[in-house]
């Protein structure tokens, strides 16, 4: 390093340090520019884009379900409710030590596998910072005992829901239906938005029929959230819509009393009001609680119900296809009468059976009555319940023009009642049998079905709603169990207008006739059922029916007790009242209770005193129904619409 | 009449004082503005605030102290300073306080100390000192002698590992060697060879510290991990707009959704709340203590005075470039504060010193010209 070159020169290392300076100062300038020109980029050019994204951030839509619709009776009686009640919720990142906690919880509150199971499967689809339900429905005491202890457990904490209650138990199921947790099926078809945050559904009955109406429209908050997702606060509240009451059809009171009377049967009742096809009571036994359901069942006690040999989950008086027996002869003689078969004052010789002319079998269609009833006119066929006098009309009649005329009463197909599980009966053809059974249709299957057995069935609900037709005389209604609907909001009751149906239109004096049959049968002492309505405050015309279970043929001496159960005849009755103006009409099938007289036609008459009492009065010497729906326009509020917060 | 006197007043006894009037007034306003945001960054939190505060009295304490040095006297003290801050770099590798993974404190018992922050400091004064020594412009075995002075503390720091302080405590020194008057070919063949190295040093990263530069390559690669950062970052300043969510709006800010919102992120919050007007302001309050500071150096009359003061202040501006170019998705992710403003107390205390040897340069002036 030479000696020049170490000597210092301080105004050139100044000027250059000067322009490096500049050189730095324009640096910094353009950097921060860059920086700008970021800035103006972010906040102005693609601002919309992030303000979208910071809302997204920090708003969350939660969805609010709405309350469901109650379900009253026609008189107001709540049938399904909204209670509220208790769980118990967990949230996951709130508690340290979540084995030790459930464990824990065991000593506070009834823990089940069940519900630790459920418990476990539901936290594996959540945050941890939502809650989860661990236990459903706590009863007050456990409710109590967990607030003193709360202390201990961290993340756990009592909410309260609103549960949908049942309050008459089994008693209205087989109407109402029930409500369950929603499952994956019924997601797929429902519209999502609505449903967000809805954990039940309508599984069975009008509350299946009904869902949609009865749930109503969500409602939403939104909520503002931090980055965790914890709730900050609630921006804005769209309340949801309830869902609309439903006023049903059903008596309440008649229902229970057709339960009472089915008590540890095997049956079904269903009561029509014919002037407007009014289902006043459906009635399955026996039956089972729907609020079992409504939380899900248990494992055990669902197997149990399926394995009941009397089918509790069995809805027989919508599903329950029965040969109608005797009780399809009032139809049948009117038939005969409207294709002129028959007539109305015909005297027609009937003995103890009856055989096709020129069959080469010489086969006998005995009569139950082993000495035959002699001269028999129209009426008293149906009083007596005559049966050769129908097997020669059936066989006179022809299949064909029986099917064509039985199914203008709704034979042979669902009746369309607005409800779920509907069963159509059975009214055959020779074409229906070809094709189910791939057999011909033989003469005798057609005087069988003169007298409602062979091929022939009919479901409890089909059976009342012919006869209401019947007592009518051809005025058919759709049965309904919808009467009216309540804004849950106003208040406001609209009534439903009466589905009329195509009438059944034959001369008056074939009604006469029929309907005179049907009426002697409770009130001659020729009639089947004279001794069951014997002192009873009401005219009732009714026709019994006994079916075979089987094809069994039982000795005419054999007396029912010596028969195994499974293989007595079902009992039928059918029944309308006043005969001469009728506000109810009712089908009974009692299984295996053997002749309808004695086991169908005691429950029809205790529901029609229960309904005539509780509902008529007299005026002018007339039986009148007491006006009930007007009356009842301003039901009590509601149960709490709204869960309450958690405490 | 009094005002005016009362201001003579002022500015008579910051004379007296050294401090530098302009300067003094532009750090005033970022630190009162800092305060501002950092109320709202730490949801509110007058603890914060106030801890903050005190810091900012002690910086400005230091500040005040450091100004009352003669330039000299300073000048004396860079070599041990600098060697001083070596052992202790080392110690703290070998003995140091382990915290978020890495080595960077030593436990002074009363205190926990950062000696990486003696070496912004300490490495330009070092280099400035070395080049003052010797004509101008640097031959090629004081540029390798420069270099390992910079390297040194730089690899030891990166080893703790902190990149943040070892990129501005490299820079501070690439600066040192710019304006000592490295020639522009030079660094032309520099530049090349580092693009070069590039690979290699890919090689000796950490695994975070290859995600951080993929993720500031592509943010949504990790959108819940490091790339959340970045997103959530550039959600909260793009959302200000122009004029701002207002101060204490940001929802970005007050609902957790930035993470080191008061600390490395506190830029997005003032972006959020305050808008592209406020970014501004803020940023021409940078600027201009950044080109006062490269204007005292280029009044500084020797020419160690001129390069600890150039180079100073083109830290302080890297500070600010790294801090708001990695909030606003121009740079990755490198733990640096935005100065004066992030909460915290160990580099506040480093760059008040700085600005105190800044304003001492200033107004030793005429006293060593004289």
């Amino acid at each position: 390093m030479s000696r020049r070159q170490s000597l210092r020169d301080p105004r050139q290392e100044r000027r250059q340090f000067a322009w490096r300076a500049i050189v730095m100062g324009l640096a910094v300038v353009a950097l921060y520019a860059v920086m700008v020109a970021r800035l103006i980029y972010l906040q102005v050019i693609d601002h919309e884009h992030y303000a979208a994204m910071s809302h997204d951030n920090r708003v969350h839509i939660a969805a609010v379900p709405p309350p469901r619709g109650l379900i009253y009776d026609r008189h107001g009686v709540l049938l399904a409710e909204n209670v509220p009640s208790y769980s118990l919720d967990v949230t996951p990142e709130q508690v340290p030590d979540m084995a030790g906690t459930l464990e824990a919880l065991k000593s506070v509150v009834a823990l089940t596998p069940d519900d630790i199971r459920r418990f476990k499967q539901a936290l594996r689809r959540k945050w941890p910072f939502q809650t989860v339900p661990l236990r459903f429905d706590l009863t007050p005491e456990e409710v109590a005992r967990f607030a003193v202890q709360r202390y201990r457990f961290p993340g756990v904490d009592i909410k309260a829901r609103l549960r949908r209650y049942y309050p008459f138990g089994g008693a209205m199921v087989d109407a109402v239906g029930y409500v369950g947790r929603i499952d994956a099926a019924e997601l797929q078809h429902v519209d999502g938005q609505n449903y967000a945050g809805t954990t039940h559904y309508g599984k069975t009955g009008v509350e299946a029929f009904y869902q949609e109406r009865l749930h109503g429209r969500v409602g939403y908050d939104q909520i503002e959230v931090n980055a965790k997702g914890r709730q900050i606060r609630v921006l804005s509240h769209q309340p949801p819509v309830p869902g609309d009451d439903l006023i049903l059809s059903l008596d309440a009171g008649l229902q229970q009393v057709a339960e009472e009377a089915l008590a540890g049967r095997e049956g079904a009742a269903v009561a029509i009001d014919p002037r407007n096809g009014d289902v006043l009571a459906l009635v399955s036994a026996p039956s089972y609680d729907p609020n079992w359901f409504v939380d899900g069942i248990s494992s055990k006690r669902y197997a149990e119900l399926r394995k009941n040999a009397w089918r509790p989950l069995f809805n027989r008086a919508l599903a329950g296809q029965y040969p109608p027996g005797s009780t399809i002869k009032p139809f049948m003689a009117l038939a005969g009468l409207a294709n002129g078969v028959v007539t109305a004052d015909q005297q027609i010789y009937c003995g103890p059976y009856w055989q096709i002319p020129g069959d080469p079998a010489q086969r006998k269609y005995r009569d139950w009555n082993r000495y035959g009833h002699g001269m028999t006119d129209v009426s008293k066929a149906i009083t007596q319940s005559v049966d050769v006098y129908f097997y020669r009309l059936a066989f006179q009649l022809g299949i064909e023009r029986m099917h064509g005329f039985l199914s203008r009463f709704g034979f042979g197909s669902a009746t369309d009642i607005d409800t779920t599980g509907e069963m159509g009966g059975l009214l055959p053809t020779p074409a229906w049998k070809r094709r189910a059974r791939n057999e011909v249709w033989y003469p005798g299957n057609t005087v069988v079905a003169g007298i409602g057995q062979g091929f022939v069935l009919a479901t409890p609900l089909q059976l009342a709603d012919a006869t209401a037709a019947l007592s009518m005389r051809g005025e058919r209604f759709r049965p309904r169990l919808l009467r009216a609907v309540r804004d849950p909001i106003s208040g406001k009751v609209s009534e439903r207008p009466a589905d009329a149906l195509q009438p059944v239109q034959v001369r008056q004096s074939y009604w006469q006739a029929v309907l005179r049959g049907m009426r002697n049968v409770t009130q001659r002492p020729d009639g089947t059922a004279y001794r069951q309505f014997r002192g009873f405050d009401y005219v009732v015309a009714g026709k019994t029916g006994t079916a075979q279970v089987t094809s069994h043929i039982h000795s005419d001496n054999s007396s029912e007790a010596t028969i195994p159960y499974r293989l007595r005849d079902n009992g039928l009755f059918i029944a309308f009242a006043p005969a001469d103006h009728p506000l109810i009409a009712v089908a009974v099938v009692v299984e295996h209770g053997g002749g309808g007289d004695v086991s169908a036609a005691p429950v029809a008459r205790r529901m029609l005193a229960y309904y005539l009492e509780h509902n008529t009065e007299r005026r002018n010497g007339r039986l009148v129904l007491k006006p009930d729906l007007p009356a009842q326009l301003d039901l009590q509020p509601t149960q709490p619409r709204q869960a309450g917060a958690p405490s | 009449m009094r005002q005016d006197t009362m201001d003579s007043g002022i500015a008579y006894w910051l004379r007296r004082l050294h401090v530098d009037s302009m300067l003094l007034l532009a750090l005033l306003a970022l630190i009162a503005t800092g305060l501002f945001i950092l109320y709202s960054a730490s949801g509110q939190n007058a603890d914060m605030v106030a801890r903050q505060s005190t810091r900012l009295l002690l910086a400005l304490g230091v500040m005040a102290l450091v100004a009352q040095v003669p330039v000299a006297r300073l000048r004396q003290w860079a070599p041990w300073l600098y060697f001083a801050g070596l052992l202790l770099l080392l110690g703290v590798l070998l003995f140091g306080q382990v915290g978020m993974g890495a080595r960077r404190w030593l436990d002074l018992g009363f205190m926990r100390f950062q000696p990486s922050e003696i070496m912004k400091l300490a490495v330009p004064m070092m280099l400035a000192w070395y080049f003052a020594e010797r004509p101008l412009p640097p031959t090629g075995k004081q540029l390798v002698i420069a270099g390992a002075i910079v390297l040194l503390p730089v690899l030891l720091i990166a080893k703790e590992p902190d990149l943040g302080t070892a990129l501005l405590v490299g820079m501070v020194g690439l600066f040192v060697i710019f304006f000592a008057g490295l020639s522009y070919r030079t660094m032309a063949v520099f530049a090349v060879l580092g693009l070069g190295s590039l690979p290699v040093l890919w090689h000796f990263m950490h695994g975070y510290q290859r995600e951080r530069v993929l993720t500031f390559l592509d943010p949504e690669r990790d959108p819940l991990g490091a790339g959340y950062h970045i997103i959530q970052s550039m959600i909260a300043v793009g959302s200000g707009g122009v004029y701002g969510t207002g101060w204490l709006n940001g929802t970005q800010a007050q609902l957790d959704f930035l993470p080191e919102r008061s600390t490395d992120f506190i830029f997005s919050v003032f972006g959020e709340e305050f808008g592209l007007i406020g970014a501004l302001i803020l940023l021409a309050l940078y600027v201009f203590i950044v080109l006062r500071g490269l204007d005292i150096a280029l009044r500084a009359q020797d020419t160690y005075s001129r390069l600890v003061a150039g180079s100073l202040s083109m830290m302080f501006s890297v500070y600010v470039f790294v801090n708001v170019g990695m909030v606003i998705g121009l740079l990755p992710v490198v733990g640096v504060p935005l100065p004066l403003v992030s909460y915290g107390g160990t580099s506040m205390v480093t760059i008040m010193a700085a600005f105190g040897m800044l304003m001492g340069i200033h107004s030793h002036r005429r006293l060593v010209a004289h």
